[in-house]
Order: C-alpha cells, then sequence, then structure tokens
C-alpha cells in the first residue's frame, strides 16, 4: 500500500483519538483538588511541549547529518560517537546509584537507545538533500507546537499564579528557544545564498542545546514552574498519567500526518525549483 | 472554566491557521507545477 493511500486511513484514526483524548481530558479525567478544572490545560500545554522537545530534537539530529555527511570521515566519528553515548547511556543506568534528580535507570537507557535509533533510522531512510528537508520540516511543525506551549502556559499560570507571565528560568529558556527557531526559519525563508543550508544547520546544531536547558531547568533551579509531575521524584495521579499520555499520544499522530503532509510540500517545492532552474537554462537567450 | 476553554480553542486554532497556510502553499504550488506543464 503506497503512502498516498495510508494518509486518509491515518489521518481518521489520528481524528478518532485525537476526539477520544479530548473527551478523556475534559470529562474522564479527575479534578484536581487544588487547582480544580482550569489543572485540565496540563492535558495540552505537557504533551504540546514534549512534542516540540521531539521535533526539535529530530531537526537537530538532521542538522548534524546533513553537516557531517559531506565528509566521510566526519561521518564516521560521529556513527561512532552516537553509539558511545548509547552504550554510555546504558552502562551509567546499571552503575550509577542513584542517578541524579531520581532519573529511572531504565529510562536513561530507553533514551540512549532510542537517540541512537532515531540516528540511524534517519542515515537509513533519507538521502542527504532529504534529510535538510526533514529538518525544515521538523523545525516548523516544533515552532507551531511551542507556539501553543507558549500560549497556553499564560492562560494556565494566570488563574493559578495571579500573573500572566514571569521571567523565570523555565519561562524565559522556553521562549528563546522558539526565538531561537523563528530565526532559523526566517533563515531558510530569506537568505539567497547557496551556503543557507550549511548556516541553518549550524544554527540549529547550537539552537538545540537550548533543549536540555528547559527541559532540566526545573531540577537545577529554583522556578516558578512546577516541579517535573513524572520522574525524577515526580507524583501524579494513575489516572492523570494514563490521560497525559493518552493526549500525547495523540498529538504525536497529529504532528506525525502534520510533517507527512509539510514534508511532501517540501519536497515537490524543490523539484520545482529544479526544473525551473534547468528550464531557464535550457531557454534559447535572446540575441543582444 | 473560561482560562480551560480558551486554552483548549487556543490550541486549536493555532493548529487550524498552520494547516490552512499549507493548503495555501500547496494550492500555490499545484498553480506553478500546472504553469510550467503548459
Amino acid at each position: 500500500m503506497t503512502m498516498r493511500r495510508l494518509f486518509p486511513i491515518f489521518g481518521l484514526l489520528t481524528a478518532v483519538l485525537l476526539s477520544y483524548a479530548l473527551y478523556e481530558a475534559l470529562v474522564a479525567a479527575p479534578t484536581e483538588q487544588t487547582m480544580g478544572n482550569v489543572q485540565r490545560i496540563f492535558y495540552y500545554h505537557v504533551p504540546s511541549a514534549w512534542t516540540a522537545f521531539l521535533l526539535f530534537f529530530i531537526n537537530f539530529v538532521c542538522s548534524i547529518q546533513y553537516l557531517v555527511r559531506s565528509n566521510p570521515v566526519a561521518d564516521k566519528v560521529t556513527n561512532w560517537t552516537v553509539i558511545a553515548i548509547a552504550i554510555a547511556a546504558c552502562v551509567a543506568a546499571f552503575v550509577i546509584h542513584p542517578l541524579p534528580q531520581g532519573m529511572e535507570p531504565s529510562s536513561v537507557a530507553t533514551t540512549g537507545l532510542a537517540i541512537a535509533g532515531l540516528y540511524f533510522l534517519i542515515k537509513k531512510y533519507f538521502s542527504r538533500e532529504r534529510v535538510d528537508a526533514l529538518a525544515v520540516v521538523s523545525a516548523e511543525v516544533g515552532v507551531v507546537f511551542c507556539t501553543v506551549v507558549l500560549v497556553t502556559g499564560p492562560l494556565w499560570a494566570r488563574p493559578v499564579w495571579g500573573i500572566w507571565w514571569t521571567w523565570d528560568v523555565r519561562l524565559t529558556s522556553t521562549l528563546v528557544l522558539w526565538l531561537i527557531y523563528i530565526s532559523y526559519l526566517m533563515l531558510r525563508r530569506f537568505s539567497t545564498s547557496g551556503q543557507t543550508p550549511v548556516l541553518a544547520a549550524a544554527l540549529a546544531v547550537f539552537g538545540a542545546l537550548d533543549v536540555p536547558l528547559v527541559y532540566f531547568s526545573i531540577w537545577i533551579f529554583r522556578t516558578q514552574h512546577p516541579q517535573p509531575v513524572i520522574g525524577g521524584g515526580g507524583s501524579i495521579d494513575p489516572r492523570m498519567l494514563q490521560v497525559l499520555l493518552i493526549n500525547w499520544l495523540a498529538f504525536l499522530c497529529f504532528a506525525g500526518l502534520v510533517c507527512w503532509s509539510r514534508y511532501r510540500l517540501e519536497i515537490l517545492r524543490r523539484e520545482l525549483e529544479e526544473t525551473q532552474a534547468l528550464e531557464a537554462l535550457l531557454e534559447p537567450r535572446s540575441p543582444r | 472554566m473560561n482560562f480551560l476553554y480558551a486554552a483548549y480553542a487556543a490550541t486549536w486554532i493555532i493548529h487550524i491557521v498552520y494547516l490552512g497556510t499549507l493548503v495555501r502553499r500547496y494550492q500555490r504550488l499545484s498553480k506553478e507545477i500546472a504553469e510550467l506543464k503548459k
């Protein structure tokens, strides 16, 4: 079955899953005792943030691959570095006791293996040019999800904290992350230089350094933002966790669908540009 | 409750606006391809 035929089926499944997730978030999830119903923003705010982080990570992997795949030595070194990271994560999970910030050994090992898996999956299925297209797509869809985080956050903060915004580390680093990827997209949109993909990839590599800062800021610094609810010693009602994961799965499927459409558009746009350039070259010049 | 509905509505407005820009870009591209084929 071709991807084109699978698209409507996957779209329908995603729509059903999103509707079910919405029902779970608004109706089935238990009401939080202190905040009341407004806490249900959590089921959209947190999955959107996780999806944005994942997309920015894909952008990071694609950017690294775009930069190193032109040089066989750098490519080989990066492959071995990724393998070393996966092995180090597995070893650290079983050797270091206890892990910092109450991290679970299984999640550290799984993260290491997932990083390596994602890296080699992208490498196997995407050529160097297609990796560049995937980088643009993941950054663009990531910015959309990050915008959702930055909008739903203040709407949750106002009734709970009494303020729309505060310049604490978590909130400020998220805003900086959003601005970095906006600048990345503007560079890709408006720069006409042949070096644009290389410059954008370099910017993305540095931009991705902000993702761990955003994620771990609530563990490292004292912030207005609440502490993590899962992992790192956080506690959450099992039913709430279930609803959170259902919503994340629904948003992941939706993000996958949007990325798929945007990727097809990007490939089509690049092919059209190539054809137009070729046609301009072949066109007979008018005599001066 | 107003903040809750505002947050959910804002989420879907952002996604729908983005999907709208994708549809517009598709239409523009299809037009350019049709012109090229002429």
